[in-house]
């Protein structure tokens, strides 16, 4: 390397915001050992960290759910090839797996634009207040942050128990309560609840993409005399659709994953109307020890997320707006 | 004077809202803590009421105690201890990624990137079955291996953040100092690592409260009680063979949650930026 005297950088050894960028495009001298001034070897020494880990704690693990998905392994004998025996099972003679699916579907399909469509309301809320917004957004994204903590489903238990404190405020109201986690038909709604709840990191999405809304656009647009109604379907929706496909993906893809809340709150019951898919694919692995067949749940899981997730994108061409200037 | 007050009212209305909505959503917060200082066997019979109509500090006594011997001492040092060993190899692997992806020219740079956006969106629950049976043949079950290891191998959500902060920052920066005679290596420590370390924090204080409320990893591969890290370790007072004491239940789930409070409000900023900017969950 050629230190050039005449470079305040290289005199100073100091890179402040003020030192003029090197002029010299970096052509020659470091081209010289890589035509294309491609780094082959530094490259994949930074990244092979997760070139490991992608191949020993995924791609590893998934091919070989796979094949375990053909067997009957039960953790402790060898596994025995079963062809489709798995799948047959599962799509013919399991009755939980169908019910597992529907609550699941029923669940993830509420759960999440109920998150995102109150994220939103909040976001835009806040995003018109100009006092302690600061504060107000800290408490609203409180929930979000202890959401997934197990002390929060073991309270969310007791908040909808039968003399619990939804049922004790009702009382007090003069209505009657209502045994949420007993009865099959609300059961899955405490925790759809306890999901919506967790609406602050969406509202904080949101909020930022709010912020960068141009204010203009809608000044112009109130200049045309657009009401605070079109306003919102025409430039707030619109100019926020890439942030929502985002959270969108996430969100449906964590909503199916959804375990917790019904292992603690609700165990799966009454009557199997909180089963939630991955807790009957925990089942099956963990108590059963039905290892091949859970692989298989996962298999079929994995498809279905895989379609959800290409329908969303396929469909964004549809909704999403880019604007043109973007990077 | 009309529509100064019809602003007024307008301005009044929505930070209305907000507090209700605030108060709502907090509600079930407080209760817990109200309930953490009231009388196990009147929890419930005063349910509706948020402040105990007489102080029980001793549930936390009685909490601590844990179970059979164990106290939440354990349980804490546990979680601890894991937490710490996650966030510090989850963190320095990922910057290392994310600088490759970020900076780096090699070939095959954008497959590389497409695999790390995809195992960002493939759900641990996906790979949980073979991860357990590969621990399992390694005997590495009842440790703490499976819950830390994979942390060293970075992690996708936090190599994304890392790879969008160091794209903020200028190329000419690296160019002048490989005018200087850095190496890529040095590079990457001298000027990429100072100036990327807000988004290390924001990596850090996720990389905690993720590790912290793992439930599903401990449940699946500790049972001996002392390895126990507090999420599990709650999970106790519900199980239907304890004879459970509400009082100290509250009080231990309550105090479980202190930590997460302490780091949300001191790193505040760093987390609403990080996810402003990354989209993180």
């Amino acid at each position: 390397m050629l230190p050039r005297k005449s470079d305040p950088v290289a005199e100073t050894g100091k890179y402040t915001r003020n030192s003029p960028a090197p002029k010299l495009k970096i052509a020659g001298p470091f081209n010289k050992k890589n035509k294309n001034g491609y780094q082959n070897v530094t490259g994949y020494l930074f990244i092979s960290p997760f070139i490991i880990g992608f191949i020993a704690l995924t791609l590893y693990p998934i091919v070989y759910s796979f094949f375990l998905s053909f067997t009957d392994f039960d953790l402790l004998g060898t596994p025995n090839f079963i062809g489709l025996g798995n799948y047959e099972r599962m799509f013919t003679g399991d009755e939980k797996f169908w019910i597992s699916l529907k609550v699941t579907f029923t669940y993830a399909l509420t759960a999440v634009p109920l998150r995102l469509v109150f994220a939103l309301a909040v976001a835009m809320l806040l995003n018109r207040v100009v006092e302690f917004v600061g504060l107000y957004r800290t408490l609203l994204y409180l929930p979000s942050i202890i959401g997934g903590s197990i002390a929060i489903s073991i309270l969310w238990r007791q908040l909808f128990g039968n003399d619990g404190a939804l049922n004790s405020l009702l009382g007090f109201f003069g209505i009657s309560g209502h045994s949420w986690l007993g009865d099959p038909a609300t059961a899955l709604w405490t925790l759809v609840a306890l999901y919506g709840w967790q609406f602050g990191s969406s509202m904080l999405i949101f909020l930022a993409g709010l912020r960068n809304i141009p204010k203009d656009y809608y000044e112009a647009a109130s200049i045309d005399g657009a009401g605070a109604w079109s306003q919102f379907v025409r430039i707030t929706l619109p100019l926020l659709t890439p942030v929502i496909l985002f959270n969108l993906v996430m969100q449906t893809i964590q909503g199916f994953m959804a375990f917790t809340p019904s292992y603690v709150v609700t165990q799966g019951g009454p009557m199997d109307s909180t089963l939630l898919y991955v807790l009957y694919m925990f089942r099956r692995a963990f108590e059963f020890f039905d290892m091949g067949y859970a692989s298989a749940m996962a298999w079929v899981m994995l498809v279905i997320i895989g379609i959800l997730t290409a329908i969303i994108f396929k469909s964004s061409k549809h909704w999403v707006h880019y604007e043109q200037d973007e990077k | 004077m009309d529509g100064k007050w019809q602003k007024r009212l307008k301005k009044f209305s929505q930070h209305f809202i907000i507090i209700v909505l605030i108060v709502i959503m907090l509600y079930p917060l407080v209760w817990m803590i109200g309930s953490s200082f009231k009388e196990s066997s009147k929890i419930f019979v005063e349910a509706h009421s948020i402040i105990p109509s007489s102080w029980h500090p001793e549930n936390y006594i009685e909490g601590w105690k844990g179970f059979g011997g164990i106290s939440f001492f354990t349980f804490f040092k546990n979680s601890f201890f894991i937490v710490i060993v996650t966030t510090i190899g989850s963190i320095i692997s990922s910057t290392f990624i994310a600088y490759g992806l970020a900076r780096v020219k090699f070939r095959g740079k954008k497959f590389w990137f497409a695999m790390m956006m995809m195992t960002m969106m493939l759900p641990f629950e996906m790979v949980m079955i073979p991860q357990y049976i590969m621990f399992n043949n390694f005997d590495m079950i009842n440790t703490y291996w499976p819950l830390i290891l994979p942390n060293f191998f970075g992690v996708p959500f936090f190599i994304f953040l890392i790879m969008q902060f160091i794209r903020t920052i200028p190329i000419e920066l690296d160019e002048a100092a490989k005018m200087d005679g850095c190496n890529t290596f040095s590079i990457f420590f001298r000027i990429i690592v100072p100036l990327v370390t807000p988004a290390m924090m924001t990596a850090a204080i996720f990389s905690f409260y993720w590790s912290w409320s793992d439930f599903m990893g401990p449940l699946i591969y500790i049972s001996k009680p002392e390895l126990y890290p507090v999420s599990v370790a709650l999970k106790l007072f519900s199980d239907p063979d304890n004879l459970t004491n509400w009082g100290a239940m509250f009080a231990m789930s309550t105090l479980s949650l202190v930590p997460v409070f302490i780091v949300f409000f001191i790193f505040q900023r760093y987390i609403v930026e990080g996810i402003s900017t990354s989209g993180l969950k």
